[in-house]
């Protein structure tokens, strides 16, 4: 890299100047008046390096997102003109998701909060899930039944529940479905339908 | 959704949100489009801008109202007062369209000798059994033949042998008579029943002046018939009450009465609160339904083996009669190789039901100590639950927790908030961070059944995880504890198949497989033999196919092709179905039982409204849209009676709702709803006024779990004398979480507050910004008081009610806050669905701060 | 390699953006349903700080006004009762009534009061024919503060300059629509070229007085209410069915002549000293300062 010369600094100092460009006849209220920011100000867009189709994660409107990153980080998100539901427009939260996704309240690590605590303290992923399992084993070993004393066949646990799935993928809640319910024998399985 | 499936066989919205455009006139009740589907309601301006007349008949004047023409003021919980006035004006002034009306509803059926109606019993049917609180059913069926429900729960309580009785189907045709003349046809019952819903009782029973409404029901029937369209838009406003699913039943009656149903610009359009709710309501994180809107076997219920659940869920006659094949084909999907005819295709390896496990009695459940391990993924009942106080003080009573959430919600610090002692609460609580779309892969469906992929763009942040990649690695970690087991009570969990590619370092399971398995492929215990189906037609219940969810068979119809993720809308030329944008369930189709687009004869009834027809030449249906109808069904088709026809068999080219029994829309609904088969106008538990229309005072069969955490305010009790409604804001999303912890929504409703109409506000010295504080028997709540115009008194019988609003996304989190709207609601339920009454209530208010 | 659609305006506006034309926006309130995405896409592009200040208790509005911060606002007026004491409504003339609501923004004056206060060259007049706060000359002095006759331009406390709507000028540049009419729900917003604008605007007020909304009548179109007291036209005008000062605008906007003239005559000696420097740089250029022509 060459160094700059004064002469060059001069010079562009003169260029970003608006007096020398007035007296050349531009206008200063125009383009004598452009500052080096204007000149070179282009969308944020343009960086991204990957683009993605999305689905607004709030109302069930369904309205196309595009997503624009570059180097793994998020640009912005907008509304994708293509969707004959949205046709590029959002709503105040969908118009929201790239500060929702970029929120500074998002958790970035597993909290626990052991029995009578009263903080929170960090876990690791790993050992969390560890002991999720083991708790999920112990409860359903500890409340599953067979059949009611009648004889009549229930195969299920009353005490394991799950709330939620409404704001959740499809292929999750059939993980959910199929986990809880199908192998489990879990019959607390709700989601916000009713709510 | 039992109100649409009981009426028109699905249980969804029957048009697409773009459609509403096409509509000639809109109502607008039970829900706030503007401001809870703002993009939705962009239709409705784009049909306005075309001439439609736009109404809104809701309890506050809303930024719905603002753009409407006609607004009518409705207390909160009198709907059906209303539509069955509306469906009163249409029968005695004989504004039906006929030739629809009477070919594909029910309209011309007989009903069985025995029926009573509530005109008759003062506001109960026959079949009312006082003790068990409950009805039996045989009174309402069709003369001579017992009729399967087409909601999930096909078997219906009956006296008699419910299988011998709906076999009746396929002898002959259902009784009509054409001529209405019979006095005990649906024509004429339905007379009988709302002849006392007169515009003078609408006005008394719901405050909407008369000449309002019949303004409306002016504007709605000269805007349907053959050459014109009604759109009807709802939302949780009709859900939420103890009468909700007969609310939205009383809208499906008079969209089929005038002729709108499958029909561009007609039909009904739920409008869903949660980005994939529809999703999770098919592929159901549901407690009473399998994949696909199959019934969960239920221990009380003649579902013993799998031959007993095939026999008395099938249907005789219409598409249900497929239930076999979709039940057979989700068990191998499930059990994979382990499923055999030998053991039931794996049937016993799955729970039984055994009563109501929904979200009101689970929050019960919590609080009572029968459910000791929840699991919370992306929901916040603290905030969002009926009865929230006795939820958030439930929670101690758990021995774990997992909250999955992007951030700490109300329920995940339950333990530490408020009142709460953290030293003698022993909850173990687990808060971990998720992803949202964006950052994961899968796909969401709309609330008009589209389902849409979503792509991962960046990695969520720190040790935030998807739901599919903890479901994935919590069944691999406990299906490793279990795998030496040969208890049989751990029979399910080892043979759960649980075979999903992981990809990266985070090993997270490709949401297109499974995505795969929800569609369905040719069944081989090597997934490379495997090959995907591209319609439900294909599947089988010999165990040959494999289908995890029957209606999303075609949402990944090839090895290489993800339809929900295909992006070409039609252009400006039409047709406007946009049949390559996405994938709709079922099978594409975009505009539910849109066979009845065109009339008997297979003709469009108009060239300004055609959308499906019959090519005499091809010899099919043709046209914008999918057929909802077998392709190659003449509409002059009729069944051979002689030879006992089952399935589609026993459905003529004219019956356009193939999902019931007998191909016609149910004006009345002979089974599946609990609490009557038409829909009949009762008060809320709640109350402050006697039921002008029945002696029946609510509705007898709502469930409304008594407990000492949750008692409720008599009739017209003087302690808590206003109505109560709550309701969402645009500005802020459902529990509130996520738009709360965002600034730039936070700012826009940056804090809680109460609606109260000027006239109340007068009446207790109270000004906007002023403290109040509103208390029920649940829980007493301070807010900041918004004095408007925009609410008004009602005159309910004679008597001024007041009414005051309160929406209830607020808690103690975020940068928006405010108090908890949902500790003054409480668990009451409609009888169907179980759902809240949480959109009318009573309450006191007064000007103060709760002392804290 | 560009992820953008190329002329995505094209999709979502039915215009390209080319420089040299003159762009703007046309708020037509009678579709506007109060619900704010403006203001949060502009904010959430423009990476405007949240102010929270609070419920207000101005019906819906808790953003208050146009700010440095906050660069559209959504203003809502409760006539639920038309006249004090009088009847509620039930039936309403077509399109948006009785709770008014209105989507503010920077107008873009033609000319521009606060561009010709500015000293610095800060306030310019862009090849869209928009006016721009460059924050990169902006001294924070001021004077396009009170020159401005609609209150829009503002100081910002921490970085101590002016700020205002930019009409997305880098959104422009990449042949995007602005962000608050991209959002918009229901078309409210429209952005678009003036000349276009301005017609789709006056059909639009026949359509509705052919409706009967003959209260329906343009803000800052040239000749019309808002145009007025030198400012030939605003670049952002409205369709209004009821009084400007309903809407917090003012009746008879007034540009204050000359009062702030660039103060460059002490400058002048100085300025002959650079004509050469001028001549070897640049050639000669046309151009005007009230927008162009």
């Amino acid at each position: 890299m060459t160094r700059r010369t004064i002469a060059d600094r001069a010079r562009g100092f003169l260029r970003e100047w608006s007096i020398p460009r007035q007296i050349a006849g531009q206008s200063h209220r125009d383009e004598a008046a452009r500052s080096s920011l204007s000149r070179d100000l282009r969308p944020r867009l343009e960086e991204a390096d990957t683009v993605g189709t999305g689905i607004c994660p709030y109302c069930a409107v369904g309205c196309a997102q595009r997503l624009y990153a570059r180097d793994g980080r998020l640009i912005h998100v907008e509304g994708d003109p293509r969707s004959p539901i949205n046709q590029g427009t959002l709503c105040p939260k969908g118009a929201a998701t790239f500060g929702l996704l970029t929120s500074p309240q998002r958790l970035q690590h597993v909290l626990y909060r052991a029995p009578h605590a009263d903080r929170w303290e960090v876990k690791p992923l790993d050992w969390a899930m560890d002991r999720i399992a083991a708790l999920v084993k112990r409860t359903r070993d500890e409340t599953f039944v067979r059949e009611l004393p009648d004889g009549t066949r229930v195969n299920h646990t009353l005490g394991l529940a799950s709330l939620g799935g409404a704001t959740l993928d499809n292929e999750e809640n059939y993980l959910i479905k199929k986990f809880f319910s199908g192998g489990l024998g879990m019959v607390w399985i709700e989601n916000q339908a009713r709510v | 959704m039992p109100s649409l499936g009981a009426t028109y066989g699905r249980g969804a919205a029957t048009l697409p949100q773009w459609d509403v455009a096409n509509a000639d006139a809109i109502l607008i009740m039970g829900s706030n489009m503007a401001e809870s589907h703002p993009i939705a309601y962009r239709f409705v301006l784009q049909a306005k801008q075309k001439g439609a007349t736009v109404m809104h008949a809701d309890p506050r004047f809303t930024r719905t109202s603002a753009m409407a023409d006609l607004y009518a003021p409705v207390r909160a919980g009198s709907d059906i007062a209303f539509l069955g006035g509306i469906i009163r004006h249409i029968l005695e002034n004989d504004l039906w369209f006929r030739e629809y009306a009477l070919h594909y509803t029910n309209l011309a059926t007989i009903i069985d000798e025995r029926f009573r109606g509530a005109d008759e019993l003062d506001g109960v049917f026959s079949g009312w059994d006082e003790e068990g609180r409950r009805y039996v059913y045989d009174s309402w069926q069709y003369e001579g033949m017992t009729v399967p429900s087409s909601l999930a729960e096909h078997h219906v309580n009956t006296t008699e042998s419910f299988n011998d009785e709906t076999k009746r189907l396929s002898h002959a045709p259902v009784p009509q008579d054409l001529t209405l003349e019979h006095p005990n046809c649906v024509y004429r019952i339905m007379r009988r029943h709302y002849a006392r819903y007169t515009p003078e009782m609408v006005e008394r029973v719901t405050g909407c002046p008369a000449d309002v409404f019949l303004k409306v029901c002016e504007a709605l029937t000269r805007n349907s018939g053959r050459e014109r369209t009604a759109t009807i838009c709802y939302a949780v406003g009709w859900t939420h009450h103890s009468t909700g699913v007969q609310i939205i039943r009383a809208a499906a009656i008079i969209q089929a009465l005038l002729g709108n149903v499958g029909r561009p610009g007609g039909g009904i359009l739920a409008l869903r609160g949660h980005t994939s709710i529809q999703g999770s309501t098919d592929i159901p994180t549901l407690y009473n339904m399998l994949p696909g809107y199959l019934p969960m076997p239920h221990a009380y219920k003649p579902h013993d083996t799998l031959k007993d659940y095939l026999e008395i869920e099938e249907t005789p006659t219409g598409w249900w009669s497929n239930f076999p094949k979709y039940a057979v084909s989700l068990f191998r999907a499930w059990y994979g190789d382990a499923a055999t005819p030998g053991n039931d295709w794996g049937y016993d390896w799955l729970p039984r039901i055994v009563g109501d496990h929904s979200q009101l009695p689970l929050t019960l459940a919590v609080r009572d100590g029968i459910i000791k391990g929840l699991f919370v993924m992306g929901q916040n009942p603290v905030v969002g639950s009926s009865n929230a106080g006795m939820v958030r003080r439930g929670l101690a009573n758990l021995e774990w927790m997992v909250v999955r959430d992007f951030t700490e919600t109300e329920t995940a610090a339950f333990w530490h908030h408020g009142d709460a002692r953290p030293q003698d609460i022993a909850t173990e609580v687990f808060l971990m961070p998720c992803t949202f779309a964006g950052e994961k892969a899968g796909s969401f469906t709309n609330t008009h059944r589209l389902v849409q992929w979503h792509d991962a763009v960046v990695e969520g942040p720190g040790d935030s995880r998807s739901e599919l990649w903890f479901m994935h690695h919590l069944a691999l970690r406990v299906k490793a504890l279990y795998a030496g087991s040969t208890d049989p009570k751990d029979a399910p969990v080892r043979h759960l198949t649980w075979d999903y590619p992981v990809r990266g370092p985070k090993q997270e399971p490709d949401a297109e497989a499974v995505l795969k398995e929800i569609n369905g492929y040719t069944w081989a215990s090597d997934p490379a033999e495997r090959r995907q189906i591209a319609d439900f037609k294909d599947l089988k219940d010999d165990g040959s196919t494999a289908c995890g969810c029957w209606i999303y068979c075609g949402a990944f119809p090839a090895d290489d092709h993800n339809k929900t993720r295909d992006r070409t809308p039609d252009g400006p030329d039409g047709p406007g179905t946009h049949l390559n944008w996405a994938f709709a369930w079922p099978s594409n189709r975009r505009t539910l039982n849109n066979r009845a687009s065109a009339d008997p004869d297979g003709k469009p009834w108009s060239e300004r409204k055609r959308l499906l027809w019959w090519d005499a030449e091809q010899e099919r249906w043709t046209g914008h849209d999918e057929p909802d109808f077998p392709e190659e069904k003449p509409p002059h088709f009729e069944p051979d009676w002689d030879s006992k026809p089952t399935g589609m068999d026993a459905i003529t080219g004219n019956d356009p709702f193939i999902m019931i029994a007998d191909g016609k829309a149910s004006l009345f609904v002979p089974s599946g709803l609990k609490d009557g088969p038409l829909p009949t106008h009762y008060e809320p538990l709640e109350s402050p006024v006697p039921n002008p229309l029945y002696k029946q005072q609510g509705n007898p069969t709502a469930k409304r779990w008594e407990h000492d955490d949750n008692e409720l305010h008599p009739i017209g009790d003087p302690a808590h004398p206003y109505v109560l409604t709550t309701y969402r804001l645009t500005e802020h999303h459902s529990g509130g979480a996520p738009t709360r912890s965002v600034p730039t929504t936070a700012e826009l409703q940056p804090e809680g507050f109460a609606e109260i109409p000027p006239e109340l506000a007068a009446e207790l010295g109270i000004t906007t910004l002023d403290w109040v504080v509103l208390e029920t028997a649940r829980g007493a709540i301070e807010t900041r008081a918004l004095v408007t115009e925009r609410l008004r008194p009602f005159v309910i019988d004679g008597r001024r009610v007041h009414q005051i609003g309160m929406p209830w996304h607020y808690g103690w989190h975020g940068y928006a806050t405010g108090d908890i709207a949902n500790v003054l609601t409480a668990c009451v339920g409609d009888p169907n669905t179980s759902m809240h009454e949480n959109k009318a209530l009573t309450c006191a208010l007064r000007k103060g701060r709760l002392a804290r | 390699m560009t992820a953008l659609i190329p002329d995505e305006s094209a999709l979502t506006a039915g215009t390209t953006v080319r420089p040299g034309r003159r762009y703007g926006f046309f708020t037509d309130t009678t579709l506007c349903i109060g619900c704010k995405a403006c203001e949060v896409a502009c904010k959430e592009w423009n990476a405007l700080p949240a102010d929270i200040p609070g419920l207000t208790g101005m019906s819906y509005d808790n953003t208050v006004d146009l700010s440095a911060d906050t660069w559209r606002h959504v203003l809502f007026v409760e006539k639920i009762a038309p006249q004090a004491g009088g009847e509620r409504v039930t039936t309403m003339p077509p399109f948006q009534s009785n709770w008014l609501m209105m989507s503010d923004v920077c107008k873009h004056c033609s000319p521009a009061p606060c561009l010709e206060a500015c000293p610095t060259g800060s306030l310019f007049r862009t090849e869209f024919d928009t006016v721009v706060v460059q924050q990169d000359i902006c001294n924070g002095c001021g004077y396009c503060v009170p020159a401005c006759p609609f209150g829009v331009v503002d100081l910002n406390l921490s970085d101590g300059k002016a700020h205002k709507c930019t009409l997305c000028y880098d959104r422009l540049k990449g042949g995007l629509e602005p962000a608050c009419a991209k959002s918009c729900p229901t078309d409210s917003i429209q952005f678009g070229e003036i000349d276009d604008l301005t017609e789709r605007a006056r059909g639009r007020v026949e359509e509705l007085r052919g409706l009967g909304r003959d209260d329906a009548y343009l803000y800052g179109a040239p000749g019309t209410p808002g145009a007025t007291g030198g400012i030939e036209r605003l670049n952002a005008f409205f369709l209004l069915t009821d009084r400007p000062e309903v809407y917090n605008l003012p009746e008879h906007p007034t540009r204050p002549a000359e009062r702030f003239a660039p103060g460059m005559a002490a400058g002048l000696a100085a300025v002959a000293g650079l004509t050469l420097a001028a001549a070897l740089l640049f050639g000669r250029n046309g151009g005007g300062d009230g927008g162009r022509p």
